[in-house]
């Protein structure tokens, strides 16, 4: 299943819900799309929930990187919640826990938005 | 050992054909579900190479997959039948100037998810990619 994703506001961070697969073809393409109509619009305080991402290859992980500049570039901010283990690994893997920041519960991530 | 050879199209249909022809392989002897993830992105990140970079989804070329299975490893082979190229020549995904970069991520993944990676030209051309998973020891 390619990814599915739906935005939702939590005070002034917007909360883009994952589900699926974010893999090379239409899934990463989604992802990017989404991320960037939202910094598009001016949304600066993005929060994606990737807890029910089953799968990233790296492509996916390409296109996360990618929708991060996008967000700074447009001074914005992007962060990521409930990954699990595999995607984890991933970011260590990739050294990417260098760039993004990580929270296991949204209440704790929406409150760290400057 | 047994061997299983497929010649498959270059489009991105044929990444999730050779996904699942690893993976059975594996089921059969016995990798447990972390090692199964492992080997399934290896292959798929390879596969994606192979169409994607190697052959560049040209419908005239394949990409050729070998599977062994060992009493205590598989072996997965994916050969293109493209102009080839030098894996030392991919920027270092890893250093900080290239951390950010959208794409290189693959190579790397494929190393750390399996226990033996090779890059070997191919014959007569293209680049053949030979990976090598161990099944855990039990304790």
């Amino acid at each position: 299943m390619s990814v599915k994703m739906s935005n939702r506001q939590v005070g002034d961070v917007t909360v883009v819900d994952a589900t699926g697969r974010i893999t090379l073809g239409e899934g990463a393409t989604v992802f990017r799309d989404t991320i960037r109509d939202l910094a598009a619009k001016g949304s600066k305080k993005i929060l994606v929930n990737l807890g029910e991402v089953s799968y990233i290859d790296s492509s996916g992980i390409g296109e996360m990187v990618s929708s991060f500049t996008t967000v700074t570039n447009h001074g914005g901010q992007l962060k990521l919640l409930g990954l699990n283990k595999r995607v984890k690994d991933l970011l260590q893997i990739t050294k990417l826990y260098t760039v993004f920041e990580v929270f296991d519960d949204e209440a704790s991530a929406v409150r760290s938005f400057a | 050992m047994a061997e299983r050879k497929l010649l498959l199209d270059s489009t991105l249909d044929s990444v999730e054909v050779a996904e699942t022809a690893v993976l059975t392989a594996a089921e059969e002897i016995g990798f447990g579900e972390d090692d199964l993830h492992q080997l399934g992105m290896a292959v798929r990140e390879s596969m994606v190479n192979a169409v994607v970079h190697g052959n560049r989804y040209n419908a005239r070329k394949k990409v050729h997959v070998s599977v062994t299975k060992g009493a205590d490893r598989l072996t997965i082979v994916i050969a293109d039948e493209g102009d080839g190229f030098d894996p030392d020549a991919i920027p270092d995904p890893l250093a900080e100037e290239n951390i950010l970069r959208q794409s290189g991520r693959g190579l790397l993944l494929i190393r750390a998810f399996v226990d033996e990676f090779q890059v070997l030209k191919g014959e007569p051309r293209g680049t053949e990619v030979r990976m090598v998973k161990y099944l855990a020891k039990a304790s």
